[in-house]
């Protein structure tokens, strides 16, 4: 990954000057992630819960299609991999290659948001129907807002990225970093998600 | 690559405010925002107290005559969510952890210096807002706890301002415990072995480590309970299907450990103070060390004791039961240290050294009754009573808080520079301890006997019982004033204390005090023995 590189450059760097302390905002971003992670952690275990001990009414529906969601699935994986694909090609200081991949990952993004919209609106059921259906919505609603926070800082970071004036560079690769790795947080979240709430 | 952003830091914080202005700036000097954190959670804690006494004074009387009943409740709710979210955790954890922390660990400043001001600065208005909902028609009233379906049935605008309120400070404290576990871990000065590191950091280590992975549930919770009550889902409520015990679960997920939010770090404090004023080493550093862990790891596998009339299963109480249990055994090896680290000790009775002792007394008090309640049979009978209050008020008070004022005494000359007046101290250890004492111990007495807690009236044959305890309270908020007046007469007039008035061999005090802004004016010492006293000093060279 490319933080084990940028990682490296900087104990290089360390021995230059005293004053000036190692780089650990990425150690502070994953202590923020593990955090984050709880609390979806803390929104399986409520709907696990639910599932085993409190029984729907009747006429509940419960079971969901699984085409859309399946198609969200890949898209967020591809978009994983196009986010890698820009890290590398800012490695080697090809900066508008890296904007490419960051748009295309921003697309791809924004084609989950849409889709899970118009999951959202064919779904028989709404946020008050039932416990199921209140759960679904919280925890596919709270996930989607991450998708949504990730996007809008990838669009960001991608005309941060633009060559010349940009101020994300080779040399300066943290915002990318940053953002790469909350981005396949929220996609390891998802899969997690889908397990649980669509396939179990 | 060395960050751009740190020589920004530099840069910016030499052209921050000077002089007393800074104490009310966004400002990123580690000791600054510890004093701002220390001097707004004490704030917090006068309007707790006086929230405390006017229930004390309802409680006088078997009837409801001094306040009506949902002001009552309002009343309850607004003192534990104080005192717990504004005044113990902000104090015990931002505030003397801001301030030592970077010393600790010999650096110039916390890792993300603005990370923590912003963690800081969601407090004051966070806590506004929490005392402004007091105001507001249909004031929350379901207690610090929020259970629904209570706290959905009763009047809900404040309550929702209460949820945004806590989940503020939750953000708040997050952030705090992100920046410590930083610090403690990547920021230690070259050379400085964990195995080295003076106690507190462990226990603020241990301590973040419980905020990172609970506070995001409670948060979680809280986001789910507002749906209820905003949007009208049923996740916790029975009427649409809901499950409120699931509602405990994730809060008591949170809030077991939140105990120990509030309490390790004043484990960690006291280690500080008594090998200082007797003058011996920690006893037992390992295995303070292990126990802290030993706490941290087994406090995220009890929260269930909470809840053992909550129709929770067999198997369930017995683990939990256990689980509790085992606690008893690192909290056990801590007191144990304390009091081996005092025997034979050169004791000086200051205090510093009055209000940690009297924390090592109120504290095995509080612990024992927590065994016991952790016991099913005992916990069904005393459940919701009296005997609770006065158990958890034996430990964040005689616990946590006595540590606070401790504390305050020990690191007051640091600070300032300054002495604080002696007798002024021991007057204020006094009427606390005999106020602290009068308040709660008969509480236990009350509870046995079956007098609920929360509720506004009594069975009139309480009322002698609850009179003592009254008065009690009346001694605590009357010992505020010597320790108020102590504090301006010190910082006003105060004897000046020189560097290091107690001769102390942790990293702080080897600076001037009060400190330089970047904590030393050459490189930070390496203090290998932190609690190295009472050597002959060819060996400590």
């Amino acid at each position: 990954m490319t933080t084990l590189d940028s990682s490296k450059e900087i104990k290089k760097n360390e021995s230059e000057g005293s004053e000036h302390h190692q780089d650990f905002r990425m150690f502070g971003l994953i202590t923020f992630l593990i955090a984050d992670g709880m609390t979806f952690a803390g929104f399986f275990a409520a709907y696990l819960t639910y599932k085993a001990v409190n029984p729907l009414p009747d006429g509940a529906i419960y079971e969901l299609e699984l085409p859309i969601p399946t198609l969200n699935t890949i898209l967020l994986l591809v978009s994983s991999a196009t986010f890698h694909k820009a890290g590398k090609a800012l490695l080697k200081d090809k900066n508008s290659e890296t904007q490419k991949w960051l748009l295309v990952t921003a697309l791809l993004g924004i084609t989950f948001l849409i889709c899970q919209l118009f999951e959202y609106f064919n779904l028989p059921f709404g946020l008050t129907d039932n416990l199921f259906a209140s759960t679904f919505y919280a925890l596919t609603g709270f996930h989607g807002l991450h998708v949504t926070l990730g996007t809008l800082m990838i669009l960001i970071i991608s005309w941060q990225t633009r060559p010349k004036e940009g101020r994300i560079t080779n040399q300066n690769m943290f915002p990318l970093e940053a953002v790469e790795l909350y981005w396949h947080f929220v996609d390891g979240i998802w899969v997690i998600l889908f397990l649980i709430l669509y396939l179990l | 690559m060395t960050i751009s952003i740190d020589s920004d830091d530099s840069n910016t914080k030499s052209l921050q405010p000077k002089g007393w202005i800074r104490y009310f700036s966004f400002s990123l000097d580690h000791k600054v925002i510890g004093i701002q954190y220390l001097v707004c959670g004490f704030l917090f804690y006068l309007i707790g107290g006086s929230l405390a006494s006017a229930i004390r004074i309802e409680l006088a009387s078997p009837m409801s005559d001094f306040m009506p009943r949902d002001v009552y409740n309002q009343v309850l709710t607004l003192h534990g969510t104080i005192m717990i979210f504004l005044w113990i955790v902000p104090v015990v954890n931002g505030a003397f952890g801001n301030y030592l922390i970077p010393f600790y660990v010999g650096a110039r400043d916390m890792a993300f210096p603005r990370l923590n001001a912003v963690a800081f600065w969601l407090i004051p208005p966070s806590g506004l807002m929490l005392v402004a909902s007091y105001f507001v028609e249909g004031a929350a009233q379901a207690g610090w706890t929020a259970y629904p379906p209570l706290s959905i049935t009763t009047p809900q605008s404040g309550q929702i301002i209460w949820i945004m309120s806590v989940l503020l400070l939750g953000g708040s404290s997050i952030f705090g415990g992100i920046n410590f576990i930083a610090t403690i871990i990547k920021l230690r000065r070259p050379g400085l072995k964990l195995m080295q590191l003076p106690m507190y950091c462990w226990a603020m280590l241990g301590t973040s480590l419980l905020v990172v992975l609970s506070t995001p549930v409670l948060a979680g919770t809280l986001i789910l309970l507002s749906f209820d009550i905003v949007a009208h889902t049923g996740f916790f409520n029975p009427v649409l299907g809901g499950n409120v015990v699931v509602y405990q679960h994730l809060f008591w997920f949170y809030s077991h450990p939140a105990v120990y939010i509030m309490v390790l770090p004043a484990f960690g404090l006291v280690s500080e103070i008594l090998p200082v004023h007797s003058r011996k080493p920690l006893f037992g550093y390992t295995t303070m060390v292990f126990s802290i862990m030993g706490i941290v790891v087994l406090g995220l596998v009890v929260w269930a004791h909470h809840m053992f009339t909550s129709g929770t299963p067999p198997w369930m109480r017995l683990f939990f039961t256990i689980a509790t249990a085992f606690i008893a055994v690192p909290t056990g090896i801590k007191f144990f240290n304390w009091v081996a680290t005092l025997w034979g000790g050169k004791i000086s009775i200051n205090s510093a050294m009055l209000f940690s002792c009297g924390f090592i007394i109120n504290f095995v008090f509080g612990g024992i009754t927590g065994v016991a309640l952790a016991q099913v049979p005992f916990d069904i009978h005393v459940h919701d009573t009296y005997f609770v209050v006065a158990h958890f008020h034996y430990i964040v008070y005689g616990g946590t808080v006595f540590i606070i004022f401790s504390s305050i005494y020990h690191w007051f000359p640091k600070v300032t520079g300054k002495l604080m007046s002696e007798k002024l101290g021991i007057l204020h250890f006094a009427i606390t301890f005999i106020g602290f004492n009068l308040c709660f111990a008969p509480q236990h007495w009350l509870g046995l006997n079956g007098m609920p807690r929360r509720v506004a009236e009594y069975d009139p044959q309480f009322q002698f019982v609850n009179q003592i305890s009254s008065v009690g309270a009346l001694l605590m908020a009357i010992s505020t004033i010597p320790f108020l007046v102590n504090i301006f007469l010190s910082i006003r007039n105060g004897k000046d204390s020189g560097d290091n008035p107690w001769n102390a061999l942790t990293p702080e005090w080897l600076t001037s005090s009060p400190p330089p802004v970047e904590n030393w004016e050459g490189e930070a010492p390496l203090v290998e023995e932190p609690y190295g006293y009472g050597k002959p000093i060819s060996q400590e060279n």
